[in-house]
């Protein structure tokens, strides 16, 4: 078999283990697919009255957009987390929790790791598509931005891709990974500015000036992301060049390196599961 | 076109048995670099060719390899010296359906489970209606599998598995699937497919069909390679070997124990009269355990009375190691019942030439009342014997019937039949 038909065969595999993820997952719920809606609403529901109402958080009236709605703010940096933990640990289980297949037959195994992030990525477009709606309904303009939010999408996912094929061998060797990370994300999330803006860590870094702490802060390629999917979808402008680049460069090497570590190890999960 | 289907060259794999399985970072750190663990040859230098177009048997006792190195073959696992090669596609039936996904239909699952097996959709849609004509479930192959039995379950699965057309066709044990009827359906699948001039290559512990079915087979005990060759003549050796095996057993087991005793893990009966001993014994007289098609042979039944019996009738029967029923006869039947019996006595059966194929088989002894309704002794597989290979000679199955060919004109080859 040449190598094309080779990719071709596993381009169905790939279609089909996606569809497998993405009908199987709400299989049996009186709301099915709607649940991957309701999840993200539910905690931006939370974290706008929370971070929104109670705690007084003062956001500006964004530019050049000219909106001021917390919640779309929100929305913007949070669904891309929120997608971005999904890929990452689903892609850690992704072994794992196919172990019997794993075990029985022989596959390319790096199709279950990518097949569930290609069904998360379904999912993450439902609800970005649906926050650009209305965010279009509030006045603002994304739609020039299209092709840079698509583009910053599969940026994101490629991020989540090499970090679950990394976590995914880490999980087959250590089963404590997956509730180490599960800390992580907590963390990772405060560290990153989803729920409070930028200016409340910049403020502090002018405080203390010799810490470098925005330096060190803008590190998170997450931190990164937040800007620019804000900037694309809530701000409608281009985000600063620095960004873009750091964004493009992070998750290719992330990818690289994780599916690397991937291909390592594949051939000896099977004994290990 | 090289006409070497699967090559397996100096293949050696090893499991590292860790003293404690602790799949954990705090365990890893703990032990630092030196985890304890020792190391397990599951397959050790195995080298050996597979022809193409060759069905090929795996041989062995149960952890001499043979799953390990089909796995092996399958890429599913690695081995950690040698290699494998392999020419042309394959495609393994280890575990019938477990690509399918609970909640999704038969139907979908058909799709995931072929591309899992590396078909592409096209060629899917054109085994779809023979694979679901194959596996029988039409009228449910729009419900979700969950609802499945689990004979519709591994059905499906081997449906697909079955479609799937590899050049090579990896199967562990999985001929014992659904009733019988499919089951003639798989072995007339595999015939096809053999005509086809594909490669099977099949690991089983029925010695009946492997024989049968297999042309060439490799031996493995312990991880290593103990023959290749025709089919037949290890599958024989193989039960010669495990007779001998068992033989030592025995000897081992009788020094500890009176001579008398009956090995038995069934019995019961009213104990009036029991059964002391059961003997098979050969043409001279002997007591043995192993018999040779066509032999002569005596079975004789050792008894104990209680009390007098009038009219008892004594019973034998033999099961094969699968439970077929292969035979059995009583002394009614068989017009000889005496008047009377006491004390200790014994009677036998003589067989003028024993009509079995080679296996391994076990008696079934019995002594009841005139009746036959009320059981004095039963022993249910009290004595195991092998019968090797003798004359006539025949190709397969349970009995000999001693058949000629006849009705054409043909020579008997002059050539000694290959063994």
């Amino acid at each position: 078999m040449s190598l094309v038909g080779e990719l071709r065969t596993s381009q169905d595999l790939l279609l089909n283990l996606t569809k497998r993820e993405i009908t199987g997952k709400y299989k049996r719920t009186a709301l099915g697919q709607a649940w991957s809606l309701v999840n993200p609403l539910a905690q931006m529901a939370i974290y706008s009255l929370v971070f929104g109402f109670v705690l007084q958080n003062n956001v500006g009236p964004a530019h050049p957009s000219g909106l001021h709605v917390f919640a779309l703010w929100l929305s913007a940096a949070l669904l891309p987390w929120i997608f971005f933990t999904n890929v990452m640990t689903s892609g850690m289980a992704a072994i794992l929790s196919n172990s019997n297949l794993v075990k029985k037959v022989y596959f390319p195994r790096y199709t279950l790791v990518v097949s569930s992030t290609l069904s998360w990525l379904f999912t993450f477009a439902i609800e970005i598509s649906v926050l650009i709606v209305v965010v279009l309904i509030f006045g603002g303009m994304p739609l020039l931005y299209l092709p840079g939010i698509v583009i910053a999408m599969i940026l994101l996912a490629t991020l989540g891709l090499g970090l679950g094929f990394m976590l995914a061998v880490a999980n087959v060797y250590f089963r404590d990974t997956s509730h180490f990370i599960s800390i992580l994300v907590q963390v990772w999330f405060y560290a990153t500015p989803i729920v409070y803006p930028l200016t409340l860590i910049e403020g502090k870094a002018r405080d203390h000036p010799g810490w470098h702490i925005l330096t060190i802060y803008r590190m998170n390629p997450m931190e990164r992301f937040s800007e620019v999917f804000r900037a694309f979808i809530y701000e409608n402008r281009m985000p600063p060049t620095a960004t873009v680049l750091y964004v493009i460069v992070v998750p290719v090497v992330v990818l690289v390196l994780g599916f690397a570590i991937f291909q390592r190890f594949e051939g000896a999960m099977a004994e290990e599961l | 076109m090289s006409d070497i289907a699967v090559s397996v060259n100096d293949v050696s794999k090893r499991f590292r048995m860790y003293a404690e399985r602790n799949q954990s970072l705090k365990a890893a750190l703990m032990r630092g670099r030196r985890a304890s663990y020792e190391d397990f040859w599951a397959l050790r230098d195995v080298s050996f060719e597979i022809p193409v177009g060759s069905t090929f048997g795996l041989i062995g006792e149960n952890g001499s390899g043979k799953s390990t190195l089909l796995k092996v073959i399958a890429r599913i696992l690695r081995p950690d010296q040698g290699a494998v090669a392999i020419n042309g596609s394959l495609a393994a039936l280890l575990e019938l359906g477990s690509g399918f996904h609970p909640e999704l239909s038969g139907r979908e699952n058909v799709y995931l489970n072929g591309s899992i097996l590396g078909m592409n959709r096209k060629q899917i849609d054109a085994k779809f209606d023979e694979i679901v004509d194959f596996s029988g479930i039409e009228t449910f192959i729009d419900q979700p599998v969950k609802n499945y039995s689990s004979g519709m379950y591994v059905r499906l699965g081997f449906a697909v598995a079955i479609n799937v057309d590899p050049d090579i066709l990896l199967v562990d044990e999985v001929l014992a699937v659904g009733d019988a009827t499919f089951q003639e359906k798989c072995m007339e699948k595999f015939a096809e497919f053999r005509r086809a001039g594909r490669t099977v290559v099949i690991v089983s512990h029925a010695m009946g069909s492997l024989r049968s079915m297999c042309d060439r087979a490799v031996w493995l005990r312990q991880g290593e390679v103990v023959r290749v060759g025709d089919a037949t003549g290890i599958v024989d050796d193989y039960i010669d070997d495990g007779h001998v095996e068992r033989e030592r057993d025995r000897e081992r087991r009788d020094e500890g124990q009176a001579r008398e005793t009956v090995i038995v893990d069934g019995r019961w009966g009213s104990g009036e009269v029991q059964l002391t001993d059961v003997e098979v014994l050969d043409a001279a007289g002997r007591k043995t355990h192993l018999l040779r098609t066509g032999d002569p042979a005596t079975i004789r039944l050792h008894f104990h009375c209680e009390r007098p019996i009038d009219k008892p009738v004594f019973g034998l029967a033999i099961e094969n190691l699968d439970g077929v029923y292969v035979w059995a006869h009583n002394s009614r039947d068989g017009d000889y019942v005496p008047e009377r019996i006491e004390g200790d006595g014994s009677v036998d059966l003589a067989i003028p030439a024993l009509p079995l194929q080679g296996g391994t088989f076990d008696l079934i002894a019995s002594v009841v009342d005139y009746t036959t309704t009320h059981v004095f002794d039963f022993l249910r597989h009290c004595y195991r014997f092998d019968v090797g290979e003798g004359y006539p000679r025949e190709s397969g199955g349970i009995v000999v019937l001693n058949g000629k060919w006849t009705g054409l004109d043909a020579k008997p080859s002059t050539a000694p039949i290959a063994r």
